[in-house]
């Protein structure tokens, strides 16, 4: 990867052709695990974006002075920290969104798409290249995320954006929509597919059997 | 690390030491000071949490005193939780206590059951809720107000006004509903209720008088603390 990348290809690689989950195939655990609701999706995203911009941009900074020997503890080293301060944050200052995500938080430390970045990418160019594409990555793990919860969401519950006014302020409460009024929901929709420990006769195949008895 | 020409001393297993020595000193930094910033308001939420469980069992024109500054530690029987100790929370009026609000445990289809009970000092129930389970959705979350009313069905309710042998879902001969397609969860709800009520009825003195009988050094039971 080379150094003249302009911003638009940056731009385009990290929003649609190298996309990180159409592109990549990267956090997909993510990607089923919280997309139950558009709102959800968004949040997550917008987490994920922030840690890869920071960890790109962290990253770049120490390229120099980072050796290929141990670059990937350091990088390990580096995410976890930011994950876990944006854990804090997030449990003191937007507490309603946690109690939701908040399971899911601290699992970014595994996206692989942000060591990704970090190794692939932040390690090679300097510094507001690294953050531009942390920026643009992040930005089409939103569009992914959002568009699957969105359809997630309509299906299995007969709304949009529910509680979209808990992550946004109450200025956004009008992304709240009730697509279907009185709907019993479809529960194979909202399923979260990659469950905590459960035992197995939780697990979502019984579900299906239920629903098509 | 694409670099054209690498310093000697970058090959030298000492700088590889010191890089990650340097990098966990500096997350390190970063955490501190990111719990330094946060604490207070993580503390402040857990509280507002733990009120608002509250709000939802005991009436808030009901008492006049901070709750949350307020309990008892009580010995768990009837096994209404794993820890030793219950705490209970004292709602009092005029340094009078008019009710208790305490966390028990049942044991669901998919875990523990979290509820949180608020009774009146004449044992009779002030309110229920559940604030944790793993339940099926759709089937066994019914037991969640957000869901159904069942559980408001609770209220009023006491050991003297239901006998015994109505504790329990239609099915086994008592009042209560079960879902159809899941009877365990109600069931270890009604039971978990039961517990709470007689564990209630046997500490009453202690709890109105306002004392602790369990050791005071294991303040555990954190109601509502948790994720869902």
């Amino acid at each position: 990867m080379s150094n003249k990348q302009t911003f638009s290809q940056i731009a385009r690689e990290g929003i649609w052709d190298n996309n990180v989950v159409l592109g990549q195939m990267l956090a997909l655990c993510p990607l089923l695990a919280v997309t139950s609701t558009a709102t959800n999706g968004l949040g997550m995203g917008l987490a994920s974006t922030f840690v890869i911009i920071v960890s790109n941009l962290v990253v770049s900074l120490f390229r120099q002075i980072i050796t290929e020997e141990v670059r990937i503890p350091v990088f390990v080293l580096l995410i976890a920290a930011i994950v876990t301060v944006v854990d804090m944050f997030m449990n003191a200052f937007l507490h309603e969104l946690y109690k939701v995500l908040g399971l899911f938080i601290p699992l970014i430390v595994t996206n692989c798409a942000i060591l990704g970045r970090a190794e692939s990418f932040a390690s090679k160019n300097k510094v507001s290249l690294a953050v531009l594409d942390g920026l643009m990555m992040g930005t089409g793990f939103i569009v992914v995320l959002v568009t699957l919860g969105a359809f997630r969401e309509i299906l299995g519950s007969g709304t949009l954006f529910a509680n979209a006014s808990l992550l946004l302020g109450n200025a956004f409460s009008f992304l709240e929509i009730t697509f279907i009024d009185d709907y019993r929901g479809f529960l194979l929709m909202i399923l979260p597919w990659l469950e905590k420990e459960r035992s197995i006769k939780s697990m979502p195949g019984k579900h299906l059997i239920l629903i098509f008895q | 690390m694409a670099t054209v020409s690498t310093p000697s001393y970058r090959k030298r297993l000492m700088y590889h030491a010191g890089l990650l020595g340097g990098m966990g000193l500096l997350a390190s930094a970063i955490l501190v000071l990111g719990n330094i910033s946060t604490r207070n308001d993580i503390e402040l939420r857990i509280k507002e949490d733990i009120k608002a469980s509250i709000n939802q069992v005991i009436p808030e024109t009901m008492y006049d005193n901070d709750l949350l500054d307020d309990s008892v530690l009580i010995e768990s029987s009837h096994a209404i939780s794993e820890n030793k100790n219950t705490k209970v929370y004292l709602a009092r009026t005029q340094n009078k206590v008019t009710a208790a609000a305490f966390q028990v445990t049942g044991t669901g289809y998919a875990g523990p059951i979290d509820i949180i009970i608020g009774i009146d000092a004449h044992e009779k129930l002030l309110g229920v809720r559940v604030i944790a389970h793993a339940e099926t959705p759709g089937l066994g979350d019914r037991i969640e107000i957000k869901k159904d009313n069942w559980i408001a069905k609770f209220t009023g309710l006491s050991l003297s006004n239901t006998s015994k042998e109505k504790w329990k879902v239609k099915k086994d001969g008592g009042v209560f509903d079960q879902f159809s397609g899941a009877t365990i969860t109600p069931r270890a709800v009604v039971k978990a209720i039961h517990n709470g009520l007689l564990f209630f009825s046997e500490n009453k003195q202690q709890i109105l008088r306002g004392t602790s009988s369990g050791s005071t050094n294991t303040n555990t039971v954190d109601t509502g603390g948790k994720n869902e």
